[in-house]
């Protein structure tokens, strides 16, 4: 059994963005840019991309230790 | 600005997360290797963000951040004259001889080169150093926490007093991190620095973006303050004709050769991350791969300051009354109040003034300020978030390389050399746990006796800046001997203390800040008269080291085929594609920074 230090990067990351997203659609927010929302789903992406690049790692046999 | 709930729910994920690091890394830990070296088995690009990670401590984010406001862009000499060309050498050059000599330490390197009382010597200043400044930084941190005021609210609710703030702060990162490295040891510092180096890049990005939509972009700050702070090169043919006080050689030989050479080349804080890399060809990517993200983190941590800066009035700073063309820069100069405070004396309650009668700003607030200022509930969380991120990092960094160096380079070497593995693995662990409550103590102490504090990282300044000298013509002069390196080191280290005492910086008074023999020589600021004192100290230890070698009985080659560069085979056919080859990146990171150089000159 390996430890991939991107599975919890990647669930981290998701975690806290859709908080932020979440904060961004529901709170409120100052004027201009909705900073929360943007950043929100950029934190989703990048922890999805991670837990993907976690996923293909251990399916072709690799890992990152 | 309060903490929401959202925001308290991203701290409490992130501390979850990171205790379930320490978690899983203790499952691989069960010996003296993995505990001290994480397995010696940890990829190259994780390894490499570690090394960024484990220096990048509140010190350094607030630090530089407070430096960009105060100095301009001519703070990211830190990184394109500093850190960079000496990240790149120790992974093409220096690497081979760490990583291949199998030294579990930087101090352990000394005593196979040399002997063992430089080891000693090395290890035990090393040891001290690492829990003072631990404890310092651990002391900024809480009291920043405080000065925020973000806790107030809670604390009032739970009817504690607010001077709790600072003890739950300290306390509760003591206990953290003591909890990841007790049971992962170097593995769950390393994992959870790339973590925490991802979290800070998360924190602080949207700050400089949303921060530069303010102030109009870079265009617009170098329209509201001018060349002096926009301009890395401009003036630094004469210490008089810039910020930092400094002339380009004394930047250049002092800054970017003797001290950013001697931290991130022999500072085993650092060279521990690229020491626990799965081979020798990623022991020697580590800090390149390093050096190629660290080298944009001048736009992370020191434009922040800058555009606080610029969204402040200063009473001192050319437009600040009188603002041209940036028109909505000028506006919100004018109609709030400025996110960098006037610092105040606490004792009095009354602005603190400088040399000429204005205020003085507080511009270690910059930083923190901004992210008040221009984050809302959710992504304070993360800001905040980053910001405990970055110094359980720095605090992680320091405890792991203590536990190491007190176990293999005093305990073994001096007070049980021959025990089990089973045996050192239970003092390192004992070591965290002492190392991190000494850390504790000493930040209490700084909150009571700060001039202690200074006075103890003076001196450790002195014993510091010859050890590259030491390492340099160890791994690079077959002859030097250990009579040579010891007496090089103290000399060196005499020197600096001299030197110090002999000049003062223009506007100090006599006493910690020099002068305290005579003053034969004052310098335009206190960065030069730090600067200088580096060179001396390390060109006497240079000399020193080779005089003394040449007089003594050299090392038989014999014993140092892996430890010296001419006794050593060249590392022949890195295996993998071109990308991966150490001197390649190497070329590529150094043209990048050029470049950089040049765009912000």
């Amino acid at each position: 059994m390996t430890f991939d230090i991107r599975w919890p990067i990647g669930l981290l990351f998701l975690a806290i963005g859709v908080l932020v997203a979440a904060a961004g659609l529901f709170g409120v927010q100052p004027a201009g840019p909705n900073i929360d929302l943007d950043w929100g789903g950029g934190m989703i992406v990048f922890g999805a991309a991670m837990v993907v690049l976690a996923v293909l790692a251990r399916r072709s046999g690799s890992s990152s230790e | 600005m309060h903490m929401g709930a959202v925001d308290w729910s991203i701290l409490a994920l992130y501390l979850a997360f990171v205790l379930a690091i320490g978690v899983l890394a203790a499952r691989r830990t069960s010996t003296g290797n993995d505990f001290f070296l994480a397995g010696r088995s940890i990829p190259a690009w994780v390894c490499g963000l570690a090394f960024i990670s484990a220096n990048l401590g509140a010190q350094e984010v607030i630090g530089m951040g407070a430096s960009g406001a105060k100095y301009g862009i001519a703070t990211a000499h830190f990184y394109w004259v500093g850190a960079i060309p000496a990240m790149v050498f120790v992974g093409v050059f220096m690497m081979p001889f760490y990583y291949g000599s199998k030294a579990r330490s930087a101090p352990e390197y000394l005593r196979m080169r040399f002997d063992e009382k430089t080891r000693t010597l090395n290890a035990l200043t090393f040891a001290l150093m690492t829990i003072i400044s631990s404890g310092v930084s651990m002391y900024a941190m809480a009291k920043l926490i405080q000065t925020l005021h973000v806790f107030d609210v809670p604390f009032e609710r739970l009817g504690l007093p607010q001077a709790w703030i600072f003890h739950l702060a300290i306390l509760t990162s003591a206990a953290v991190v003591l909890i990841y490295i007790y049971m992962g040891g170097l593995r769950g510092a390393i994992y959870n620095e790339v973590l925490q180096f991802f979290l800070i890049v998360a924190g602080f990005a949207p700050l400089v973006w949303l921060g530069l939509r303010q102030v109009g972009g870079w265009h617009g700050l170098q329209t509201t303050l001018g060349p002096s702070y926009t301009q890395a090169w401009a003036g630094m043919a004469h210490a008089s004709t810039n910020r930092l006080g400094v002339d380009w050689f004394g930047l250049v030989m002092g800054l970017g050769f003797v001290l950013s050479f001697g931290y991130w080349c022999t500072d085993f804080l650092i060279v521990q991350r690229a020491m626990a890399a799965d081979s020798m060809t990623s022991a020697r990517r580590t800090p390149l791969i390093a050096a190629s993200v660290k080298m944009f983190f001048p736009f992370l941590v020191i434009l922040p300051g800058l555009i606080a800066l610029a969204l402040t009035a200063a009473p001192d700073r050319p437009g600040a009354h009188a603002p041209a063309s940036a028109g909505s820069v000028a506006t919100i100069a004018q109609h709030e109040p400025g996110v960098i405070p006037i610092k105040m004396d606490s004792s009095t309650g009354k602005p603190m003034l400088d040399a000429k009668g204005h205020p003085q700003l507080d511009y270690d607030l910059a930083t923190p300020n901004l992210l008040l200022r221009y984050f809302p509930t959710g992504m304070l969380g993360v800001g905040l978030t980053a910001l405990l991120a970055s110094f359980m990092s720095g605090m992680a960094g320091n405890v792991t390389a203590f536990n190491t160096v007190w176990t293999y380079d005093i305990y073994q070497a001096h007070i049980r050399p021959q025990a089990s593995d089973e045996h050192y693995l239970h003092v390192g662990r004992l070591a965290t746990a002492i190392g991190i409550v000494l850390s504790v103590a000493s930040a209490y102490l700084a909150s009571q006796f700060n001039n202690i504090m200074d006075l103890i990282q003076l001196i450790m300044a002195f014993v510091n800046a010859p050890v590259f000298a030491t390492f340099l013509l160890g791994m690079f002069w077959k002859r030097t001997t250990g009579h040579g390196a010891f007496v090089g080191l103290a000399t060196g280290t005499i020197v600096a203390a001299l030197h110090h005492g002999l000049t003062l910086p223009v506007d100090a008074l006599v006493g910690a800040k020099g002068g305290w023999i005579a003053v034969l020589h004052s310098y335009p600021s206190e960065m030069a008269q730090n600067f200088w004192t580096a060179i001396w100290a390390w060109s006497a230890c240079f000399v020193t080291t080779i005089a003394v070698s040449l007089a003594t009985k050299p090392h038989p080659e014999s014993e140092l085929v892996g430890l010296v560069y001419s006794l050593t085979p060249k590392i022949g056919g890195d295996k993998g594609p071109w990308y991966g080859n150490p001197v390649i990146l190497g070329v590529i990171v150094l043209t990048v920074t050029v470049i950089l150089n040049i765009i912000f000159r």
